[in-house]
């Protein structure tokens, strides 16, 4: 579980907090959503749960955050990769640059974490097959493509096996039907596994099928907290630029018109459009 | 890339769809020179791109990097958005206009005195894209230019596409998102495998669901949404969908 109480945060030389007074409880094995305009708290929110806040960035933290009950500013950073794995926005910043093969780059992780050597060539394997980067294990890993990198770099994190995983936009580059299997992959880990999920998104379509729980931020706190369906349909979140699917929009054209069923709610995701919209 | 022809005209607002590894960044590299192709031709207006170096070819196309820490090195946004009009010889004051005008556009005149690394990932993209647009060049490529940006950032990309079409500039443009892409461009060329997979007007491309998955690209929202009610029409927007389904409603 993670517990997040109270936390205002500032960085280093900022003007003001990235995060305002933000409490948040996640239990084990919810798969959780953050979504929010550029600029509302969601990648220091990530850092926040993973304890580069406070272990990398240091600034300004009041309130605190535990991770199954261990506050993470007591737990040193080597021993919290352990529990929280991070995936980075931006996957160049997450590959090492000193391995010459994929399958290299996902062992080293666990390399570090003293995996034996036959489990792990298991888990490199099981992991690339996994994320579907298989044909790419004798690849150098910066001569891949955007999207290609991206999955290697979640293949990284997920071969160490997290408890907790904090993804910050991963699909980012990614092909459409290979965002969907992200998310799909992601929410079968929660599922199956009981792997926390927190995940910083824009793509609200796939939010909206496979995340548990949106939490939305705007100017660094909580606005919204619920199901997709509530979340992502919330008038009031309008103007704070959460954003909409094509489906939200649509319904609340039709509603407009007098056109949406007065019993449903304004659809977010495709087969809730299709409910709104077939008769 | 293998075996790939096109023809893009004047004026032209063109999509490069398709999955990770197909062969969309390589493509587009030809059309400035970053790249030249092994065997085969690419021609720029009257220019082969052989014979030209990749400053001249930068007079008539502009190419925003995918990752905008890839393209930007200037100490702050100010001198990185000089720095393409200055190397094409704009006179200076036409490069101050330019530039203002660039920042006004990306929604960044307020960030002109700051480090673009002290900006977020995705306002250093808006810099990288306002360091081409102030080259004021006849075709701009635009690698992914909707990464990294909130639902808001997306909507000011989208109108600086539409901005860029009625000043009459030819703009391709790599994108996964293909809502963004059924909303702002008329030809959509789907790349699969280093090769082309499909060519021509969005409506027509962007309904071939068995063949975008092979390319690992889905339909839009809304055509998907208008394929399950049986609607006998490809909507490329809100507005089209809504009336298409009041008329087929009222029917």
């Amino acid at each position: 579980m993670i517990k997040i109480e109270q936390v205002t945060y500032r960085y280093p030389a900022a003007p003001s907090p990235a995060l305002r007074d933000v409490s948040l409880e996640i239990p084990a094995g919810q798969f959780c959503a953050v979504v929010g305009e550029n600029g509302a708290g969601k990648s220091t929110l990530a850092y926040l749960i993973a304890g580069f806040i406070p272990h990398f960035y240091h600034g300004t933290l009041a309130g605190s955050v535990l991770i199954d009950d261990q506050e993470t500013s007591q737990v040193p950073l080597n021993q919290l990769v352990q529990q929280v794995g991070l995936i980075f926005q931006n996957p160049f910043n997450q590959i090492s640059g000193t391995k010459f093969s994929v399958r290299e780059e996902i062992a080293f992780g666990l390399e570090n974490l003293g995996v034996p050597r036959e489990e792990m060539e298991e888990r490199v394997l099981s992991t690339m097959e996994r994320v579907e980067i298989t044909d790419l294990a004798d690849r150098h890993p910066l001569a891949l493509s955007g999207g290609q990198m991206q999955r290697v770099a979640i293949a990284s994190v997920l071969a160490m096996r997290p408890k907790v995983l904090v993804l910050d936009e991963p699909t980012s580059q990614l092909d459409p039907i290979g965002s969907r299997e992200v998310f799909s992959a992601i929410k079968t880990l929660s599922d199956v596994g009981e792997t926390t999920v927190v995940m910083i998104e824009h793509k609200l379509e796939w939010v909206a099928v496979f995340a548990d729980r949106v939490i939305a931020l705007s100017g660094g706190s909580i606005v919204g907290d619920g199901l997709a369906r509530d979340v992502l349909t919330d008038e009031r979140l309008l103007e704070k630029r959460i954003g909409q699917t094509r489906y939200t929009q649509a319904a609340r054209l039709a509603r407009q018109r007098g056109k949406w069923p007065s019993a449903l709610p304004l659809a977010v995701t495709l087969d809730q459009a299709v409910e709104g919209f077939k008769d | 890339m293998q075996g790939v022809s096109l023809a893009i005209q004047p004026g032209e607002a063109v999509a490069i769809i398709g999955q990770n590894g197909a062969g969309k960044t390589t493509l587009v590299k030809h059309f400035n020179g970053l790249l030249q192709p092994t065997s085969g031709s690419v021609w720029v207006g009257d220019w082969d791109t052989r014979d030209k170096s990749v400053a001249q070819l930068a007079r008539r196309v502009g190419y925003v990097f995918q990752n905008p820490d890839d393209q930007l090195f200037q100490s702050s946004v100010r001198a990185e958005v000089k720095f393409g009009p200055k190397n094409l010889g704009m006179p200076g004051d036409q490069i101050e206009t330019r530039s203002q005008e660039a920042l006004r556009i990306v929604d960044l005149a307020w960030a002109t005195d700051r480090h673009p690394y002290d900006l977020s990932p995705g306002e250093r993209k808006r810099v990288a894209l306002a360091a081409v647009l102030a080259m004021d060049t006849p075709a701009i490529v635009l690698d992914e230019p909707t990464t990294g940006q909130d639902h808001v950032g997306v909507a000011l990309v989208g109108e600086i596409v539409e901005g860029l079409k009625s000043q009459g500039k030819t703009v391709i443009t790599i994108t996964h998102d293909i809502d963004f892409c059924a909303e702002h461009f008329e030809r959509v060329v789907v790349m699969a495998a280093g090769q082309i997979l499909l060519d021509g007007e969005s409506r027509s491309v962007l309904a071939q669901a068995d063949l975008l998955a092979r390319s690992f690209v889905e339909p839009p929202q809304l055509v998907r949404l208008a394929k399950r009610l049986e609607m006998d029409f490809v909507p490329l927007d809100i507005v089209e969908f809504i009336e298409a389904w009041l008329k087929s409603s009222a029917r």
